[in-house]
């Protein structure tokens, strides 16, 4: 199998077929990793503006009273911050590891559909140039939180959420394009041999992450879409007084809502059971499991919707089904931390940057689903509803959950991306900080919230002073951490130690089997993998030859 | 190429998937109607009611009204009684008043809301202004009947429930036929 790569490492080959020069390479490309660097760094731009914008929240919340801006920019800042991390930040950096990584796990040479890749990766600059400029408009931007609910999107709305809806439209076109596009690649370019149940399950995650955006990206079109037309074309969708129901507006959001919170998480999930076996120097204990658990959180994830929505006044039989089917997702969600716990169990380990952001994914995510349980009982749900307990507990998610697991697959990647190792010890100093930093600023926001502060509120009670001082030290102090992480990833693009092919001994799968950095093209010879154990087949990983 | 091929006809059913989904967006409206309306959800009340029931007279329920006024409604709408003892059964009317005092001619729709939500499937109306649109000249003041049943079924630990309207002013949407104000007939009712 090794014989199959060995051309694409030769220099002279790779020359004329290697990357155009200038501008152009960038505009034109529809090389997968030109794709997927470009939608990392598109990702990381948005982390930075969306991150600058919890800083101005956490800097007015620095004390009570109205400091710095007044609430209708605070307003404007929490739904910016809101839109631009979900959409900007965490979706696009699982567009980009799945665009470098997918091709490199499964044995294929490119994305399936290498143009609509490039096409649905521009659209997103649009998009979120279009949503940023409506800060400047007459009236300022979006204001009504990111779910945006009827009558505050509609007919309350500044001027400019017509933009803010084209926006939507333009970014939800370009993730169901790249998630068919994921779809495409993982059923139809994998390598002769390389059978569902021998993928990674990163590949696994992102194969059903793709479905749920396929099934659920267009429900978000069709509920922006109606809101377009209350308000520009006279019909009444999200209005009493023409028949319709704002509630109906919640239904239909969170319907698409939902799945969007395991959009974020799944890849996640995928890449975290490749590095914990990578560091703890043993296969991933219960691989099979763990696709099954993925597929029953995605089926899931349709039917527990109107949690989100207990106190909008459902029948009680209503709010039962919504609790316990919500309590169900707890049920393959700890079968995957279990697995991940028995991973590392009795292994060598040792603890890298990856390893370090991975561990503190698995255990700062179970605080988070925690979270989640207490606010799935519907009757204790009317308390915490809309206060910083919701905030504490879906940061809590999407932090250390979807933002560490961004890191620590960064990290793992980075020597095969640039071929230059990393510097470990500021990468560790990186992890520290971002640690602390996110505990302390999310920690309080639970105690603040079970104290009744509600959320999206630019003032509040001085009860609540101590905790938010806290809460704003430890945002600042992330938040200041991520430009480390910035310059981290400079440097190993500029040198380094060079990366061997595989830069982690315990390290399994495809990708480890080409040279560091990855060629420009790769696998334009598939690689057999007839001769590979499956993974339920008991033995685990030995994908690498 | 076979693999090109494969490619193309995964890509045609993902494609539609996803314009089934958007239609599935849409379809949702008409589904949370129909289990609005069926399950009494979110205090919607179902059309008229046709059905006649006997009253019981061993059993009082208090029903109290309100009525608000959307954001930018200017007319003055009330109900003549704030709350009223009904028999489960029994044929109830209740008046509400509604005044002009614009110097336009106006439209408005009123939207019924029942409270607590589980009620509103025993809460029947058999005549109501807000199945049709008030049309009000400058000036005019109306009375507007409801008429309403609650059903015996209401369960035994509902003691009082809530009538609530809410009055849009719907001019734009249904501009109202201009009246010549001398010859205006005084509303008895609305049809």
């Amino acid at each position: 199998m090794s014989a199959v790569i060995d051309d694409h490492g030769h220099v002279g080959h790779d020359h004329h077929h290697g990357p155009a020069k200038g501008l152009s390479r960038w505009l034109l490309t529809t090389n997968h990793k030109d794709i997927g660097s470009m939608y990392l760094w598109f990702s990381f731009c948005a982390f930075l503006l969306g991150g600058s914008m919890a800083m101005v929240i956490r800097a007015e919340l620095f004390q009570p009273g109205l400091q710095i801006v007044q609430p209708e920019f605070f307003n404007q800042m929490t739904t910016m911050h809101g839109l631009i991390m979900v959409f900007g930040a965490v979706m696009p950096a699982f567009v980009g590891l799945a665009n470098w990584m997918i091709p490199l796990m499964i044995g294929a040479p490119d994305m399936a559909l290498p143009r609509m890749n490039n096409f649905s990766f521009w659209l997103l600059p649009a998009a979120f140039g279009l949503l940023v400029s409506t800060l400047f408009m007459e009236g300022g931007g979006p204001n009504f939180g990111w779910t945006f609910y009827a009558p505050l999107s509609t007919t309350y709305a500044p001027e400019s959420v017509t933009f803010f809806i084209f926006a939507i439209h333009l970014m939800g076109i370009s993730s169901i394009m790249g998630a068919i596009n994921v779809v495409a690649t993982i059923l139809n370019l994998r390598a002769p041999g390389m059978t569902l149940m021998k993928m990674p399950l990163f590949v696994w995650t992102w194969l059903i992450t793709a479905f749920l955006l396929i099934a659920v990206m267009p429900v978000l079109a069709g509920v922006v879409t109606m809101m377009l037309m209350d308000i520009h074309f006279g019909t009444s969708f999200f209005s009493a007084a023409g028949g319709g129901d704002p509630v109906l507006f919640q239904h239909v959001f969170w319907f698409f809502g939902h799945p969007e919170v395991y959009i974020m998480i799944l890849p996640a999930f995928g890449a975290v059971s490749s590095i914990i076996p990578a560091f703890s120097r043993k296969p991933l204990f219960g691989y099979t499991s763990m696709v099954y658990a993925t597929g029953a959180i995605a089926f899931l994830s349709f039917i527990v919707w109107a949690h989100h929505m207990f106190t909008v006044g459902i029948p009680l039989t209503g709010e039962l089904f919504f609790m316990y089917a919500t309590m169900l997702i707890a049920v393959p969600t700890g079968v995957k931390v279990f697995n991940w716990v028995s991973t590392m169990w009795r292994g060598s380990l040792t603890f890298e940057a990856p390893m370090l952001f991975a561990v503190a994914f698995v255990i700062l995510f179970t605080i988070g689903g925690f979270s989640g349980l207490m606010l799935a009982i519907a009757p204790a749900d009317f308390q915490y509803h809309d206060t910083y307990f919701v905030v504490a507990h879906f940061h809590y998610v999407l932090v250390p959950g979807a933002i560490f697991g961004i890191f620590a697959s960064a990290y793992y990647w980075l020597p095969k991306w640039t071929g230059h190792m990393y510097d470990e010890t500021l990468a560790k100093l990186h992890f520290w900080m971002s640690f602390i930093g996110m505990n302390l600023a999310f920690f309080p926001m639970h105690f603040v919230g079970l104290a009744g502060m509600p959320r999206r509120i630019p003032d509040y009670n001085m009860m609540f002073a101590n905790f938010n001082m806290v809460s704003s030290v430890g945002a600042f102090m992330f938040g200041a951490t991520q430009l480390l992480f910035l310059f981290i990833v400079i440097k190993c693009i500029r040198g380094g130690a060079p990366a061997p092919a595989k830069p982690w001994d315990g390290a399994e799968g495809l990708e480890w089997s080409v040279p560091s950095p990855a060629p420009y093209h790769t696998f334009q010879t598939p690689p057999d993998m007839s001769d590979v154990h499956e993974h339920r087949k008991g033995t685990g990983g030995e994908l690498t030859p | 190429m076979n693999e090109a091929l494969s490619t193309r006809r995964l890509v045609r059913r993902l494609v539609f998937v996803v314009i089934g989904m958007f239609g599935f967006g849409f379809l949702l409206v008409p589904i949370y109607d129909v289990m609005c309306q069926a399950f009494g959800i979110n205090g919607k009340t179902a059309g008229a009611y046709t059905g006649a029931q006997s009253a019981d007279e061993a059993r009082a329920v208090r029903v109290q009204f309100l009525a608000t006024n959307a954001a930018g409604m200017q007319w003055q709408f009330g109900p003549q009684a704030d709350q009223i003892s009904v028999h489960p059964g029994a044929t109830q009317e209740i008046r509400f008043v509604a005044y002009n005092p614009t110097d336009k001619p106006m439209t408005a729709q009123a939207i019924p809301s029942v409270s607590p939500s589980r009620a509103a499937a025993y809460f029947h109306k058999t005549e109501c202004f807000c199945f049709t649109q008030q049309v009000l000249q400058p000036g005019e003041r109306i009375e507007m009947p409801v008429r309403f049943i609650v059903d015996r079924d209401l369960p035994a630990d509902v003691h009082h429930l809530t009538l609530a309207y809410t009055l849009f002013d719907i001019t734009s949407r249904q501009p109202p036929v201009a009246v010549n104000a001398t010859s205006a007939p005084a509303k008895e009712s609305l049809q």
